[in-house]
């Protein structure tokens, strides 16, 4: 397995470059480093020499990818390209346009995105992953008869699981802008029961995740039971599933020991990937929560191009996506005996 | 029984979290509040820089105008805006020099000869016993050396913010610091958005800043600049080239502040910023306020300096300031408020029920909540609503010394140019467009019809009928009434484009519109402006690009039509004119003239009126040179926007001052009157919860039915 992770690191390495020359080449279409100077000095008083003089203290006095005027290695290693992103397979995020040191400001703003998005993740994996059980639980109730419905005897829970479909239908209909309005409105406004918005540090945070949390797990419940539901359906239908029930289990604890178990390889494969992730947080959770979080970072540096953030964080969404993966593929190994890397 | 703990402990902690009678109080320490008097503000933009010669945006001032004090600053009650001495004694003695560098004596009138005037002191003495905030930069140890300047590398690695240097200093400033911060302003390195303004006016700033160009941010302490000298340890002088009277209020602007050395030897230490430990970062003024925590992914605190030099509230403003109480606190001690707290609010929603709930003390009007807030009165005025009222909040109208027009790229072979076809076109076009229209649908009202160049406020604007602009609007009775649209259609066939017939094309008249606005949200607004140009037959197309794509447009002079804006740096016509001066095309010299406009006689009266101090001949040209542009029509004026503010009852001594950005000293709140209506106004409400809980728990019982049911049957 050893072979195997060293090897899939080693993969990631030419990845990782391709996706730092596109940033490089995308970001450089859209904007020059005339128009970074600009957008940086703001709009009164910007002269040529302004510019110029922005240009040299950043560092964009450059060529972009070769430099034709210089000597030798100089050719490649003068280029804006190559200084900007060296640095970056060393971790080392530099300095953004506007002077503050990327690294530190991701390291304190990934946290707060975490406490978002973590307890989210996990809240809402429980509750959609028992909602996604029920529904197959009570679905089983009636498909048994050789698919007929059999309304007469289950007529309750038939129409609890018509009516689990519909509700997850008509959740994951609604925008999620909606629940955050609407949360706030209802929670934070009416009741009065949590703040609107706002963060704090520590356990003084737990005011304020309760009301993102809440909205965050329940805005999720449409898509996320009915993804696992499917993914139950496709498991109940199984040998070995019959084969628990002849022996006498309850459907609960068929559900639970045993389809929920050989379930977990599409699930680990829909989690874990994401759970790296969880550090870049949420855009429009952030921004109407006033969470300090990474949410935005992005969109933001995007809007002041500021690459030198814009590259950061695509190379940093890039490595823990990679991570991700690899977090997946290793997660196979521990729930289904049968997997092995190699 | 131990999980039952940890959920009841989980939950004590909660509570704790929270204030008993307040769960939605975004702030933890609200227990203090009886002590202290914390107001509580928001900002929407993080700001980019706090260090004063860099900072140039409305945001960054909100926070270094109350931590650094230039000499100068504006008069709080006074109107027409006035500067007064902050630092300073006095305002500065002005002395003007002949090329020789001879002072040249005024006349009997107490005049010099303009022509003769080569050079200009500003002789400023401030006063002694000013004291910098206590600062890490000026902490000194037993031996009487700076504790901090030479950290090493143990030191940096633990430190994680400038609050991790524990120990703090202060010293009196010094004359010397104000002529560090114009060299600091010079220097290349710390790319002052003014520096390429100030080598046009301070003697020797070019010079100094080519000398120190590859020099470290320190070495320019001990390096003299010619325009900026210390006298003594009170006084300074700064000589500028020529006459400029404005010079005044860049002096009383940020970017003088005066800034110790050991701020620049401090922050520069290897490894700080990587810490985002910089000046940016962390100011070190001598002003009211001191910047106590600086988060801008979250909140932003300011705590009263205890350093603070004496400075008491106006004691003269204008002659209803007394009625309206804003006098009550006239010679008291400032500032008033112990701390300040800027949490980041970046939607409007909860920005505006947090206001709503109380724990906003002030909130401007976001178009979303604008009928909620205001009402038309019948006469056209505008009033609270009366749920607003009953709240007991304040309105506070002003009008911004900002002007937003169309303008016209003279350059453009159609529209552009002096001929008189052209005018005409550009006259029809300036009567079709309706600004008024534009302000009621887009705005919500809140904005006045541009009828000049200048804004109210400024010197030169002309309040009465004679400030009509008669090429677009009628005189009524004194109020200017916008000409009815066959007027414009007249121009038109005078023109030689009757019925918006291009007479080359045998078609509709076709003109572009360059602009930025490329969002969904921008649609209307765009389909509006067709319609304008619509009513005159001219066919509008409108050319949306990024900002980068509308920039090189608007520097290579490929634009036609665009839209832009300009908010005052001071209070002086020639701050607005000089964007419609021909040496500052933007074309031709990538000036600020954005039009590229360029009429000589125009451009003689500025010459003449820039320079001039405030009389009746610098008002006859001012308005001269307003009817010029009215009639060449470089720009459609547009409108000057109006700011509706509100404030809660507890909020006092308010009075709408545009120019100066440290208004927070003078700002009182009466804390146990906002404490009370918190109270009253944020009362948790349970019984929905307990209803919900219930409701929860009986469709919960057909499911148990079903699932018990489903059990049995598996078993049979």
């Amino acid at each position: 397995m050893t072979q195997y992770i060293i090897r899939r690191l080693l993969y990631s390495l030419p990845l990782l470059m391709g996706v730092n020359i596109l940033t490089f080449v995308l970001f450089f279409v859209v904007n020059s480093p005339d128009d970074m100077a600009r957008m940086q000095l703001g709009q009164k008083h910007v002269t040529e020499q302004a510019i110029a003089n922005w240009k040299q203290q950043h560092g964009y006095d450059v060529p972009l990818l070769w430099n034709n005027g210089a000597q030798g290695e100089k050719k490649i290693t003068d280029t804006i390209f190559y200084q900007k992103s060296v640095g970056l397979f060393l971790f080392r995020f530099g300095v953004s346009e506007s002077g503050r040191n990327i690294g530190a400001d991701i390291k304190e703003r990934a946290w707060p995105s975490l406490a978002v998005a973590l307890p989210t993740l996990m809240v809402g994996l429980l509750v959609n992953i028992c909602s996604a059980l029920m529904m197959v639980l009570f679905r089983n109730s009636y498909v048994a008869k050789d698919g007929v419905y059999a309304a007469s005897r289950s007529g309750s829970g038939a129409a609890l699981e018509h009516a689990g479909i519909v509700l997850c239908v008509i959740l994951m209909s609604i925008s999620s802008l909606f629940y955050i309005i609407g949360g706030q409105f209802v929670i934070g406004k009416v009741l009065r029961l949590v703040p609107i918005s706002g963060y704090d540090d520590g356990m003084a945070a737990i005011k304020f995740l309760v009301l993102p949390v809440l909205i965050g797990v329940f805005s999720g419940i449409g898509s996320g039971a009915r993804w696992y539901r499917t993914l139950f359906l496709e498991e109940v239908g199984k040998d070995y599933v019959r084969t628990a029930r002849a022996k006498g289990l309850s459907e609960t604890q068929t559900l639970f020991r045993h389809v929920l178990p050989n379930a977990m390889i599409p699930i680990l494969t829909g989690v874990v990937v994401v759970l790296p992730q969880l550090f870049m947080g949420s855009l429009i959770m952030e921004s109407f929560f006033s969470i300090p979080g990474l949410g935005s970072y992005t969109i933001d540096a995007i809007n002041s191009q500021d690459f030198a953030t814009v590259r950061a964080m695509v190379f940093l969404g890039s490595v823990l996506y990679m991570i991700g993966l690899l977090l997946t593929d290793i997660s196979y190994t521990l729930v289904d005996p049968r997997v092995r890397l190699s | 029984m131990k999980s039952n703990y940890k959920i009841l402990l989980c939950f004590s902690v909660f509570l704790t979290a929270c204030d008993a009678t307040q769960f939605n109080s975004p702030y933890t320490e609200d227990q203090s509040e009886s002590k202290q008097a914390v107001l509580y503000e928001s900002f929407s933009e993080r700001p980019k820089h706090m260090d004063p010669a860099v900072a140039y945006n409305a945001t960054e001032y909100t926070f270094i105008a109350q931590i650094y004090e230039p000499p100068f600053q504006y008069h709080y009650l006074k109107r027409p805006y006035q500067v007064a001495p902050l630092t300073a004694t006095h305002m500065p003695e002005v002395i003007y020099l002949n090329q020789k560098g001879e002072k040249l004596d005024y006349d009997a009138n107490e005049r010099v000869n303009d022509s003769d005037i080569a050079f200009t002191d500003y002789i400023i003495e401030i006063q002694p016993g000013i004291r910098y905030q206590p600062h890490p930069a000026l902490a000194k140890n037993a031996q009487g050396d700076y504790q901090y300047h030479q950290l090493s590398q143990a030191q940096i690695d633990a430190a994680t913010s400038l609050y991790d240097f524990t120990a703090t200093g202060s010293r009196e400033l010094t004359a010397e610091d104000y002529v560090y911060q114009v060299k600091r302003l010079a220097h290349p390195k710390i790319q002052s958005p003014i520096a390429e303004i100030m080598k046009n006016y301070i003697v020797g700033f070019d010079d100094f800043s080519k000398q120190v160009k590859d020099k470290s941010k320190t070495a320019i302490r001990d390096l003299p600049i010619e325009g900026a000298i210390a006298l003594s340890r009170y006084q300074y002088r700064i000589r500028i080239k020529g006459k400029y009277p404005q010079f005044i209020y860049w002096l009383a602007m940020p970017f003088f502040s005066p800034m110790p050395w050991e701020a620049d030897v401090f922050y520069d230490q290897a490894g700080l910023a990587d810490k985002n430990i910089t000046l940016d970062w962390f100011p070190l003024g001598t002003g009211p306020y001191l910047m106590a925590e600086n988060n801008p992914n979250r909140r932003m605190i300011l705590l009263k300096n205890p350093l603070f030099h004496l400075e008491t509230y106006p004691t003269e403003g204008e002659l209803e300031d007394r009625q309206k109480g804003l006098l009550t606190d006239a010679g008291k001690q400032l500032p008033f408020i112990d701390k300040v707290v800027f949490m980041l609010e970046k939607e409007t929603i909860p920005y505006w029920t947090k206001f709503l709930q109380g724990y906003y003390d002030a909130s401007g009007i976001a178009s979303d909540n604008f009928d909620q807030a205001i009402q038309f009165t019948g006469s056209g005025g505008v009033a609270l609503t009366p749920t607003m009222l009953e709240k007991g909040i304040q309105l506070q109208t002003s009008v911004a010394v900002s002007s937003f027009y169309m303008g016209v790229n003279m350059l453009d072979a159609t529209i552009g140019g002096a001929t008189e076809q052209a005018r005409k076109l550009r006259q029809a076009i300036a009567i079709a467009v309706d600004y008024e229209e534009y302000i009621s649908i887009f705005t919500n009202g809140r904005g006045v019809a541009a009828q000049g160049v200048l804004p109210p406020g400024i010197y030169g604007f002309a309040d009465d009928e004679t400030g009509i602009n008669p090429y677009v609007y009628d005189n009524q009775d004194g109020k200017a009434q916008r000409k009815k649209i066959d007027a414009a259609r007249q121009l038109m066939t005078e023109a030689g484009y009757a019925g918006g017939i291009d007479p080359k094309t045998k078609e509709a008249l076709i003109l572009y519109f360059d602009t930025t606005a490329t969002s969904v949200d921008d649609r209307p607004r765009m389909n509006w402006y067709r319609k304008q140009f619509e009513k005159l037959g001219i066919k509008l197309v409108i050319r949306a690009t990024d900002y980068n794509r509308f920039q090189e447009k608007m520097r290579t002079g490929n634009a036609q039509l665009f839209v832009w804006g300009w908010n005052a740096d001071y209070p002086d016509p020639e701050n607005f004119f000089f964007l419609l001066y021909g040496a500052n095309s933007k074309v031709q010299n990538g000036g600020e003239n954005a039009a590229n406009y360029h009429n000589p006689e125009f451009d003689r009266l500025f010459e003449q009126m820039r320079n001039m101090d405030n009389s009746e001949q610098r008002y006859r040209i001012i308005q001269q040179m307003q009817e010029i542009v009215r009639h060449d029509a470089p720009w459609i004026f547009g409108y000057h926007p109006k700011n509706f503010s509100l404030f809660h009852g507890w909020y006092k001594n308010l009075k709408p001052n545009l120019m100066a950005n440290n208004q927070l000293k003078y700002t009182r709140i009466d804390t146990a009157a906002r404490a009370e209506k918190r109270r009253q106004w944020n009362e948790p409400v349970f019984w929905p919860l307990a209803l919900g809980g219930a409701v929860f728990i009986l469709m919960l019982i057909p499911a148990i039915n079903a699932y018990r049911r489903r059990v049995r049957e598996t078993v049979q």
